[in-house]
């Protein structure tokens, strides 16, 4: 088993940090303060000398050994797998392996066996070969460490090199993910494109891509498909309910930070703050069906009641429980910014006989403003990207509309829609999704960008 | 019985002659720590009053107490009787807003607003409506700034943030911030420790300029400071007032030997 030999591997290194320690006081004897680094630190080098190329290598060694299997199996069934058709082939690939894993497969024939007979006999021999390579390199690391332990030896020095290297790798990976991410967005955006024109696309008033699944795969290259994919109304309907929010979150939340930092008790502060960051940690799908349950029909009731056409899915009852969703991003940062606005400009204006509510719109605000506009910024990103409320209760259809009580739908929730169900690959339809993705992207990188700015200059504000 | 009346009548007639603020047993609270015990001081009209003493003996917490800066502070609690021109400045009838207007205040590090040097100055006649139009305001803020000799360094460029100045140059302005509203008292809580001793002489100078309009009281830490700019000392001790009088006496001729002491460097 793979994961027991990482086991192993784990165990053994954790002795060998108690036996380099122990070395390490030997060493020193009564003279400890010789020793140039402190014992724990020779145990956790030795440690680390052990598990970091043992790691690596177990890690590359699976790779390897995973497409060894799959080489080995194409090469001997070729004539079988010729005759498959690709999905059939993957089929075929993944009975073979839960068969030689002792699983059960759905459909089982001669060849089938024979071959997972031959998987299970290379994976054993794999696993013998690739567990004595990193049991003696496993010892080669751990004797290297261990009689380098001296007085002098620099181990401290060592573990702070092995830290900082852990930490660039750990911040590489995040970094890389995310480009990953964005190339693969650009990627199948530009096959989109290759297909839907960029303008049609961008500035198109109608989105119906439904309509466009007769034509999917190769045939969507067609001159009516270019009028189905209208992002439009898309991005008018995200706009219209980000609107609503922040019609929402922004004077509530703005307005309770305010009160948080400047009117309410020590006391009170310290419990109503945890309080309101608790509305940021409620699953979106609960506000999903509170907005689609409670508020629509609500909503709808009310409207009725003085004579007004309501769907029963609507932009208002999304934007409202969205805007209840992002108060605590507004209220939490609004209330840093304006507690960091510092005690002695309050004083100035307080000796200068300014109320207290003065003091806050004419000094605090404005001195706090930056801070705040980029609060309000992050927010908007927030309900931009924000998917569950919209499709429990804006619904799903394109509508092009500003009437907050008719039904609309996001480019998110289209996303979604886009890729669930069956589809095919390439077809222009699933493609839609990357290139909305894409611009969705831009969108939120474009509001992050100018909340930093913003950001940025308020630092250099007071002091 | 005849000192009783005599008495009464020699308060009554110093409290309208020459007293502009008249304390009598105040005491401050900072929850259950008292940090002022029954003070008392008479602080004299369009002269400078300085009060000095060690750090922490409670300077800055009595001056918060003459325009009802402490009510800022929720722990605080003042008792005892401060009189404004013979009103009684903790009573309910009196708006702390109208107060402040009238005792102004300049604080240790200079805080101007970030805003304009303009709209630094013009901050409290607006709120308090004191022009009734934009060339009035001009004129409010063009002659408080000359009263704090600000005006012939800033007059070019009166759009520019308040908070660029120099270090003295902001503490002028919020002096003429204070100015603007046109205080009858200016409290001054140590207001050149964040300057530099040039930038100091010329605070001096201007405070010393001031008297002529103001009633001012200023807090320092510096001997010298004290001698130089006022003409009534209060020397606070642990929060009490262990001596007062006038600065030339306090320096040269110190009644209590604690007093001494401190003028002469032995405590502080
Ligand atoms: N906001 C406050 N809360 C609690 N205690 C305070 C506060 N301000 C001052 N004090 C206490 O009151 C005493 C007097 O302080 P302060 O008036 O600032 O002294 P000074 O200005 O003479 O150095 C000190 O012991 C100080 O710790
Ligand atoms: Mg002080």
């Amino acid at each position: 088993m793979p994961s027991t030999a990482l086991f192993v591997l784990l165990v053994f290194s954790l002795i060998a940090f108690f036996a380099a320690r122990s070395k390490a006081f030997a060493v020193a004897g009564d003279h400890i303060g010789e020793l140039h680094s402190r014992p724990i630190y020779h145990g956790a080098y030795t440690t680390l000398t052990i598990l970091v190329p043992g790691i690596i290598f177990w890690l590359l060694w699976n790779f390897i050994a995973t497409r060894w299997i799959s080489a080995s199996i194409s090469s001997q069934f070729s004539e079988t797998l010729s005759s498959l058709t690709l999905p059939q082939q993957e089929g075929f690939i993944r009975d073979v392996m839960t068969l030689a894993s002792g699983g059960v497969a759905t459909f089982v024939d001669e060849t089938k066996i024979t071959a997972a007979q031959m998987v299970a006999e290379i994976r054993s021999r794999q696993l013998w070969i690739g567990g004595s390579i990193l049991a003696a390199l496993s010892v080669v690391c751990c004797w290297f460490a261990y009689t380098r332990i001296t007085l002098k030896m620099r181990a401290r020095h060592r573990v702070e090199q092995l830290i900082r290297i852990m930490l660039i790798v750990c911040s590489v990976v995040a970094i890389l993910t995310t480009l990953g991410i964005v190339f693969s967005l650009i990627f199948e955006s530009v096959r989109f494109f290759g297909r839907v024109s960029f303008l049609d696309f961008l500035f198109g008033l109608h989105w119906s891509p439904q309509s466009a699944f007769e034509g999917a795969g190769s045939e969507a290259i067609s001159a009516d498909n270019s009028k189905v994919f209208g992002a439009i109304p898309l991005f008018a309907g995200t706009l219209l309910i980000t609107f609503i929010a922040m019609c929402v979150a922004a004077p509530v939340g703005l307005m309770s930070a305010i009160y948080l930092s400047d009117y309410a008790s020590q006391g009170f502060r310290r419990i109503a703050k945890p309080v309101l960051e608790v509305l940021a940690g409620v699953p979106t799908v609960v506000y999903g069906f509170f907005a689609a349950l409670t508020v629509a029909p609500a909503i709808r009731g009310w409207g009725e009641s003085i004579g007004l056409d309501v769907s029963s899915e609507s932009a208002l009852a999304a934007g409202l429980v969205m805007g209840i969703m992002i108060i605590p991003f507004v209220s939490s940062l609004s209330d840093d910014v304006i507690n960091a606005v510092p005690q002695s400009l309050r004083d100035g204006s307080a000796g200068l006989g300014a109320t207290k509510s003065e003091t806050i719109r004419k000094v605090v605000l404005p001195a706090a403003l930056p801070g705040i506009v980029s609060a309000m910024l992050l927010a908007v990103s927030r309900a931009v990207g924000e998917t569950m409320i919209v499709v429990m209760a804006a619904g799903l259809a394109a509508n092009l509309t500003i009437n907050p009580l008719e039904a609309v739908t996001t480019v998110t929730v289209q996303i979604v829609t886009l890729l669930v169900g069956d589809q095919e690959f390439d077809s222009a339809k699933t493609l839609a999704a990357f290139a909305l993705g894409l611009i969705l992207f831009f969108i939120t990188l474009a509001l992050n960008i100018v909340a930093l700015r913003v950001v940025q200059k308020y630092r250099e504000q007071y002091d | 019985m005849d000192t009783l009346v005599d008495n009464i009548i020699a308060e009554a007639s110093g409290k309208e002659a020459n007293i502009k603020m008249r304390c009598r047993d105040v005491s401050v609270f900072y929850a259950e720590k008292q940090a002022l015990n029954e003070v008392n001081l008479d602080i004299k009209p369009k002269q400078v009053t300085a009060l000095i003493g060690p750090s922490g003996c409670g300077k800055s917490t009595f001056l918060r107490c003459l325009n009802r800066m402490n009510d800022t502070i929720d722990i605080c609690r003042v008792t005892g009787e401060i009189l404004l021109d013979n009103e009684d400045i903790y009573d309910p009838s009196i708006d702390v807003v109208d107060l402040r207007a009238d005792v102004g205040m300049v604080f240790q590090k200079p805080n101007p607003f970030p805003k304009s040097i303009y709209e630094n100055v013009a901050y409290g006649p607006r709120i308090h409506g004191l022009a009734r139009g934009k060339a009035e305001l001009t004129q409010i803020v063009e002659k408080s700034l000359k009263r704090a000799g600000l005006w012939e360094e800033v007059k070019d460029r009166l759009d520019e943030p308040g908070t660029g100045l120099s270090g003295g140059q902001q503490q002028r302005l919020c002096i003429a911030r204070a100015i603007a509203v046109s205080p009858e008292v200016i409290l001054m809580d140590e207001p050149c420790s964040a300057l530099d001793p040039i930038a100091t002489a010329v605070v001096e100078e201007l405070i010393d300029e001031l008297r002529q309009n103001y009633t001012i009281v200023i807090v320092t830490h510096s001997m010298q400071q004290a001698a130089r700019v006022s003409q009534e000392t209060a020397f606070f001790h642990l929060g009490n007032i262990v001596e007062t009088g006038s600065t030339d006496e306090i320096f040269t001729n110190p009644k209590d030997p604690r007093t001494e002491s401190y003028i002469t460097g032995r405590i502080g």
